[in-house]
């Protein structure tokens, strides 16, 4: 077995040598052009002249192309056609592409787009969200409303209100290799692209239409991206476009790279938010109703703000029963950057709303924020699985959460004393009417409470805080519960392509891209255990859209899911067809014909998987095939807000402590410990890389990472001097992580879960610890915003102190 | 176009000679005109450790060094770090720990992480994270880069 086996990265000896080749890297004809955009810098505006002569005398220079210059501008948007490749006129945002330069070199190409002589009528932009909402620039005719029971009377119930706001920054994806492109222009106008890109289909699809050709004259080839983390989803775009444009113009060959300054001005980012919320509890912090309202920046263009959007709704619950509940999400358009997918796609910024309630509940009521929680758990798994009951058991089956959410962890298969409990009642369900039937924070949160000693630490921090004027700590322990598919159910497909040759060597390929999350080493060791053959027999290549078309992006998390099960479906098509051709030589049935340990066995005989391969050759048997797969069940309305937008849930918890300096605001994480759900792992220690390296970076998210624009629309944090993703120094003094090894309950691939996005949200253990400390500083709220920066965590103390 | 300067310099053990701008960058030098690719441009400003390289022993980012100052001296890169098919420990022990993901600061760290150890061969766990916190890397979180470099230390320490 290949599978569930902790094997390192398929391409980590080309890695540690230096050999491992990315776009910028590929050796490139003597003739090819570089290029580099002309900025705006202005937020909001028009041109009113643009002078290029300069530009165009630069040393270097071979074309200067602006909006003018095509009859019709060529489209970037992965959604709504309103990403002209240049500007129109219409200025929309400080950094938004004006022009573009071909030189022979990135230097000369850079340094002549920044002689351009133009000048703006400048119109006001609108920059904030009271802003936007003053003009009512929005997308959407207006806010989008997802409710479930009557909220009002909830509220009006209950024992206690607690209201409040909590304002979230952004965050710059920071993969380390910026965007890049670079275009081969082939004979009949046909190109070749290489792309540093999360989706080779939509840079096909783009390209192609720039150039008024069919899909099949443009073939994406995308060995590796240096990150993406979702920046690489739609921001790639342009980059391509560019090149093809100027390769169908000159006929050589063009790449284009961002400076990081470049990358950090231009492309999207993040979504900020801001969530008010009016909370309904009784007097042991559980919730009888919530009132959501969500606000995000968006920026200039739609983008992909419509699916993230609705997934920040998706997560306003997120592991907590809310028998009434309304979500209410204001998409506005602003003169910025246009905010983009970034891991977790608006997830984590509807689970911090909701976290943030839960620790203010604690904070009112003098609870301990980890009660507040698990009273309000969803209901451990092993209700009646699929049995859509819903109408009118809300209530009572609210009940069943704290029920079963007490005692002590054990180590047994669902942890322990919390072994699922039928629910008489029927079903909970989402605020988006969706049945949560494999709910497993209960016993996860009691195993990792106990296994971290939370109750006892957090004594511990009392007495020591008690006692120290300066210094101050926290902790706090948070869930994640994340769902898995696209939202928008028609991306869930897979494609993948297997051939075996006559030496017994597996070509694979499937419409996955490799960022560094593992997908190509998961997915090839999934193509090894369906042959029985030793790891080395798989050929990982490429992702190319010339060998599996209309792909989706690698996002959303389902990159193994997807694509190991159409890789699955291709393998088990040419095994079977080797199985039907050698029980009918051996004169035995197919199900009797295995493959396992480099052999096929058939009759008393162990046929070596190579020798077996010419054979089948021989015997004229096709020994490639292609293999689809697409998820099933999923099915949503997201008008209405009603179905089942995810397969399934993966799930985990963090408990972080932390502390911080309260003359300075500086803080430090002192230890954190994940327990994380990532099914039957396909590969536990590249699965705990992804929880570890999710961890950091939402950590980074809530606390150093901060983007701050000025008055006039300009980012001011554009380069790691002054936007400070975590570095080595950042990492938890004490880091121990471990993987919830119990099998998914859905049919996944090996039954595994999805695992690159939902440890993100273990980051906001930091924020919430980080609250508790703040809190330990004096006897009011403190209120505590996003980013934590030194600076907030200074404000929040003095807010507690009142 | 000022006139391009004549360097002679050595790179991982071989004398190598490029034409230069006296302007372009060591990291751009490596690149473009000597096709050492394991050297990555980051952030071209010095903050994230991607292109790092020695220089006659030190640790210098390449972004920040002019190619003609390369001259005369002695340039170590990643792809200096086996002895032919025979990874270094650090290599090797990165493979092992599953210390990379996307892999692009990868040779950056290997090549900060040696320098430490060259100096100081057992270094506390403190002193080799902010010896690291110039080598920024997006998907890891550091922890099995730690973990790797602490237990190629330990190994090259038995060796030695």
């Amino acid at each position: 077995m290949s599978v569930h086996k902790s094997l390192p990265h398929d391409a980590a000896p080309l890695h540690v040598t230096g050999q491992a080749r990315y776009v910028d890297d590929i050796p490139v004809p003597a003739n090819c052009l570089h290029l580099a955009f002309g900025m705006a810098e202005i937020a909001h505006g028009r041109i009113t002249s643009m002078n290029l002569d300069a530009v165009r005398a630069a040393p270097g220079v071979v074309m200067v192309l602006a909006g003018e210059d095509f009859d019709e501008i060529p489209d970037c948007s992965p959604s709504a056609h309103d990403e002209p490749l240049l500007s129109d006129g219409t200025v929309h945002y400080l950094g938004q592409p004006l022009f573009l330069v071909a030189a022979t070199s990135h230097l000369a190409a850079r340094k002549a787009a920044r002689l351009a002589q133009v000048e703006y009528e400048e119109l006001e932009p609108i920059l904030t969200i009271e802003q936007a909402l003053a003009a009512d620039t929005r997308f959407e005719d207006g806010p989008r409303i997802y409710e479930k029971g009557d909220v009002d009377a909830a509220l009006a119930r209950a024992t206690h209100i607690i209201e409040g706001r909590i304002e979230m920054g952004g965050q710059e994806h920071f993969y380390l290799e910026s965007q890049a492109a670079l275009v081969l222009p082939q004979e009949g106008g046909d190109m070749v692209v290489h792309c540093s890109t999360q989706h080779p289909s939509e840079i096909q699809h783009k390209v192609a239409h720039a150039l008024h050709r069919p899909m099949n004259a443009v073939r994406v080839e995308v060995r590796r991206m240096g990150g993406g983390f979702g920046g690489k989803e739609s921001q790639g775009n342009h980059l391509a476009i560019a090149c093809a444009m100027v390769a169908d113009r000159t006929g050589r060959p063009v790449k284009m790279r961002y400076d990081r300054d470049d990358d950090m001005m231009i492309t999207g980012k993040r979504h900020d938010f801001r969530i008010d919320y009016r909370a309904g509890v009784d007097a042991h912090g559980k919730l009888t109703g919530v009132d959501f309202v969500q606000m995000t920046r968006c920026g200039w263009a739609l983008d992909l703000s419509l699916p993230v959007a609705d997934r920040a709704m998706l997560h306003a619950d997120n592991a907590y029963h809310l028998p009434a509940a309304r979500i209410t999400s204001h998409r506005l358009r602003t003169n910025t950057q246009s905010a983009t997918a970034y891991r977790g796609f608006g997830g984590p910024q509807g689970v911090l709303g909701i976290e943030r309630v839960m620790d203010h509940i604690a904070h009112t009521l003098g609870l301990d924020p980890l009660e507040v929680r698990k009273a309000n758990y969803y209901a451990e798994m092993g209700g009646k699985a699929g049995v859509n009951v819903e109408k009118g058991v809300e209530a009572k089956g609210a009940g069943t959460a704290h029920k079963i959410s007490s005692g002590t962890g054990g180590a047994k298969r669902f942890g322990g004393a919390h072994s699922p409990e039928p629910m008489e009642q029927g079903q909970q369900t989402t605020p988006y009417h969706m049945p949560v039937t494999d709910f497993i924070l209960n016993g996860l949160t009691a195993k990792l409470a106990e296994a971290c000693d939370y109750h006892a630490r957090r004594a511990a921090i009392a007495d020591w805080n008690a006692s120290q004027p300066v210094l101050k700590r926290g902790i706090a322990l948070t869930p994640v519960k994340f769902g898995i598919s696209f939202t928008l159910t028609h991306l869930n497909q897979a494609g993948a392509l297997v051939h075996v040759y006559n030496d017994g060597s597996i070509h694979l390929n499937h419409g996955g891209t490799e960022m560094g999350q593992g997908l190509f080493q998961k997915v090839a060791q999934v193509a090894a255990d369906r042959f029985g053959v030793p790891l080395d027999r798989v050929k990982i290549t490429a992702t190319d859209t010339g060998k599996v078309p209309n792909t989706s992006a690698t996002a959303a998390s389902s990159g193994s899911d997807l694509n190991g099960m159409a890789v699955k479906a291709a393998c088990d098509t040419i095994r079977d067809r080797m199985a039907d051709f050698f029980a009918e030589q051996y004169q035995t049935k197919p199900a009797q014909v295995r493959f396992a340990d480099g052999m096929v066995h058939v009759g008393n005989e162990a046929i070596p998987f190579d020798e077996a391969a010419n054979r089948a050759y021989v015997g004229r048997v096709s020994l490639s095939a292609t293999g689809f797969y697409k998820t099933p069940e999923v099915a949503w309305d997201r008008i209405a807000g009603r179905g089942r937008p995810f397969f399934y849930f993966a799930q985990g918890a963090a408990c972080s402590e932390v502390v911080i300096d309260t003359l300075t605001g500086e803080n430090r994480i002192l230890r954190t410990d994940i327990l994380h759900d990532a099914g039957s792992s396909l590969n536990p220690v590249l699965d705990i890389g992804q929880v570890e390296g999710a961890f950091v970076q939402g950590a980074g998210w809530l606390t150093t990472e901060e983007l701050v624009w000025d008055g006039k629309g300009r980012l001011r944090t554009h380069a790691p001097s002054t936007y400070k993703i975590p570095a080595c120094s950042d990492r938890p003094r004490v880091f121990n992580v471990a993987l919830w090894d119990a099998p998914n309950p859905e049919e996944t691939i090996y039954r595994s879960k999805a695992v690159g996005e939902p440890p993100f949200m273990h980051g906001i253990s930091v924020w919430s610890a980080l609250s508790e400390a703040v809190a330990a500083c004096g006897p009011n709220y403190a209120d505590l915003q996003a980013p934590a920066t030194a600076e907030e965590v200074l404000s929040a103390i003095k807010r507690a102190r009142g | 176009m000022s006139k391009r300067i004549h360097v002679s310099t050595t790179v991982n053990g071989d004398e190598a000679d490029f034409l230069c701008d006296p302007r372009e960058t060591l990291l751009d030098c490596l690149r473009d005109h000597l096709g050492v690719m394991g050297v990555k441009e980051g952030c071209g400003t010095g903050d994230c450790g991607a292109c790092s390289v020695t220089l006659d022993g030190r640790l210098v980012c390449s972004c920040l060094v002019l190619g003609v100052e390369a001259e005369g001296k002695e340039v170590g890169t990643v792809e200096g770090m086996a002895a032919g098919e025979v990874l270094h420990p650090l290599q090797r022990k990165f493979i092992e720990h599953a210390a990379l993901q996307c892999g692009i600061c990868t040779p950056g760290i290997l090549v900060a992480a040696k320098t430490l150890l060259e100096r100081n061969p057992d270094p506390t766990e403190t002193e080799l994270r902010y010896w690291l916190a110039g080598n920024l890397c997006r998907c890891t979180g550091y922890d099995k880069i730690i973990r790797a470099v602490m237990d190629a230390a330990a190994e090259m320490r038995e060796a030695s």
